[in-house]
């Protein structure tokens, strides 16, 4: 029984928006799966009393002030973007709903 | 699908079904900068020129959290009677729209910094006020998204856009998400205490400082989630979340058609599909949007790159003692204050000026006198205007002078109005008013004796019965002196020229 299945891997490309074929979501499914598996070894060791981490570093509330910074100019800003108009990231049409 | 028309009857639908409702309220705090960068939050900016690299999920940008924003989430907390977090996490929520330049949002998921509270709420009824409490399931803080333009489709709207336009100023500003716990209240109350709960929630935002909570723009947003079960059953029925009810009359009707539309399904044996839906508030009907089993898969994980939040208790506990007093008590204290009856109470109340009667009867008013043109001309002023009560150009401390003009004899009711109007008009102060548009009451005896012998002249007839003995008649020797003057004469004064003129 592997730990994660093909319908599961097809689902995340879905939800990734990467277009994979068939006998790449095989591919990915194996390759996944070993990556899972390698993973799963650390529940082995880990014992009740140890939470799991989700920070490397033992840091808690790192705060900045509620003071102004310079932001980029909207030029700026939109440099990068590969289509602008009206002062706006251009974007294709959007299927689906607003989330 | 059944139209509103065909719809069984509110009444009907709950002689049949419960209600359940879940209320999840964004409120945009007010800080001055971003959740987790230092760009401005101000309304109103070119499109663009409030984003960096971190809002704008540029590679190498890392977000800091903005401490303002955390001591409001524990503010607005403690106000619901929440427990505050010892140590909670941010969440990615993940998701391919382009309203977040990085492709997800930074949330909190199962580690919310406020949980586990509740708030009283008061609804009229026939059997006179009645207190709910509502249960709060949890508070948590998260992040705006970007503004998007539709293009090419009718109206602005998605469906048929040829391409859409991204704005990212709002991308990152503060938002705390309020969720309720699941709402069971008598059926024919349910709408009402939807509405209740979130006028509650915006008093007590805008008590506390955070958030001036408007709704019109935006800075708090209101999602209605219903479901019906038959009456007297226990397990929940499949619900619907009606997105972005932003009037605290939207939210009242949108359940109110929700509960009438799940009704109509359900009899004709057609089950509820758990999805989102749009209201609309010119046809005030919800239509499908979409599925939520199918949507909602954001693979949240913990943000990697905010380090956990852990409040000291010693902070929260100085936080606590920042907060306002509870509004439902400071409505009590004031009306007891005022002298207001429950029914004078609930329409300052919910004309939104208890605030502003409040300043002008400390700016030397008098409770009548303030209550009466905050809930008469301004509001009427405010309604056609479509703008905010506080927001057309009138303060307490005007209020409050035509108010002490008044006492003073300057101004009569009528002279009052039109000093009020002129202020509400941006002719400048209640005294510049006065004097621009010669408002003031003339009780100089000149100007009115003149006026007096005019109308005596006029009226012999009615001069004859005052010379009678008839007292009665002297009324429509003022009313014709009041017209000569336009209403600007002492009708005190008038009375006794006349009198003294009619007598000798």
């Amino acid at each position: 029984m592997p730990s994660i299945s093909r319908d599961e891997v097809a689902h995340l490309a879905r939800l990734a928006r990467l277009d994979l074929q068939s006998d790449e979501v095989d591919h990915l499914a194996g390759q996944l799966d070993q990556i899972i598996d390698a993973v799963g070894q650390v529940a082995q060791v880990a014992a009740d009393d140890i939470p799991p981490t989700s920070h490397a570093l033992p840091v808690t509330n790192v705060f900045r002030p509620d003071e102004l910074r310079p932001c980029l100019s909207a030029e700026a800003a939109l440099s990068g973007a590969p289509e602008a108009e009206d002062g706006r990231f251009r974007v294709p049409q959007i299927l689906g709903e607003e989330q | 699908m059944p139209t509103i028309t065909t719809l069984p009857s509110f009444d009907a639908a709950i002689n049949r079904f419960d209600p359940v409702m879940g209320m999840e309220v964004h409120v945009e705090l007010g800080t001055t900068t971003k959740m987790f960068c230092g760009c401005s939050t101000e309304f109103g900016a070119e499109p663009n020129a409030q984003v960096c690299p971190t809002c704008l999920g540029l590679p190498g940008s890392l977000p800091v959290v903005n401490r303002v924003a955390v001591e409001s989430a524990i503010r607005i907390g403690l106000a619901l009677n929440c427990r505050i977090a010892e140590h909670c996490r941010f969440a990615r929520k993940n998701y391919f729209y382009p309203d977040m330049p990085k492709n997800f949002q930074v949330s909190q998921y199962d580690e919310p910094i406020a949980f586990d509270g509740w708030t009283d709420v008061t609804v009229d009824t026939d059997d006179g006020a009645r207190v709910f409490r509502i249960g709060i399931e949890r508070a948590h803080m998260e992040e705006d998204t970007g503004k998007s333009l539709h293009v090419g489709g009718a109206t602005g709207r998605i469906h048929g856009a040829s391409h859409s336009l991204l704005d990212y100023n709002r991308a990152g500003i503060p938002l705390i998400e309020i969720v309720t716990k699941p709402i069971e209240v008598p059926p024919a109350l349910a709408p009402a205490v939807a509405r209740a709960y979130v006028t509650e929630l915006r008093e007590l935002i805008r008590a506390l400082g955070v958030s001036e909570a408007r709704m019109e723009l935006g800075q708090m947003r209101c999602d209605a989630n219903v479901s019906l079960k038959p009456t007297g059953a226990s397990s929940f029925g499949t619900r619907t979340e009606t997105k972005n009810v932003n009037s605290l009359r939207s939210v009242e009707r949108a359940v109110t058609y929700e509960i009438r539309r799940q009704a109509a399904a359900l009899d004709s044996g057609t089950a509820i599909v758990q999805e989102t839906r749009h209201w609309h508030e010119d046809t005030g009907e919800t239509t499908a949007g979409r599925v939520k089993e199918e949507a909602e898969d954001y693979r949240y994980f913990p943000e990697p790159d905010l380090v956990p939040v852990a409040p000291a208790r010693d902070w929260v506990e100085q936080l606590r003692g920042t907060l306002p007093e509870p509004p439902a008590a400071r409505r009590s204290r004031l009306q007891a204050e005022w002298g207001f009856t429950d029914l004078e109470m609930r329409d300052v109340v919910n004309a939104g000026a208890v605030g502003l009667v409040e300043e002008t009867i400390a700016a030397g008013a008098d409770a009548a006198g303030a209550k009466k043109w905050w809930l008469g001309v301004v509001a009427r002023t405010a309604n056609e205007r479509g703008a905010g009560i506080d927001e057309v150009g009138i303060t307490p401390a005007d209020v409050a002078r035509v108010q002490t003009l008044i006492g003073e004899g300057t101004l009569n009711d009528k002279l009052a109005r039109q000093v009020v109007e002129g202020v509400l008009a941006g002719e400048g102060s209640p005294d510049e008013v006065v004097t621009a548009r010669g408002l003031a009451i003339v009780s100089d005896d000149a100007a009115l004796g003149t006026a007096v012998d005019g109308a005596i002249a006029a009226m012999p007839d009615v001069a004859e019965k005052i010379r009678g003995g008839n007292m009665g008649a002297v009324g429509a020797l003022i009313g014709a002196v009041m017209k000569a003057t336009g209403g600007q004469a002492d009708a005190k004064r008038v009375r006794e020229l006349i009198v003294e003129r009619l007598s000798g």
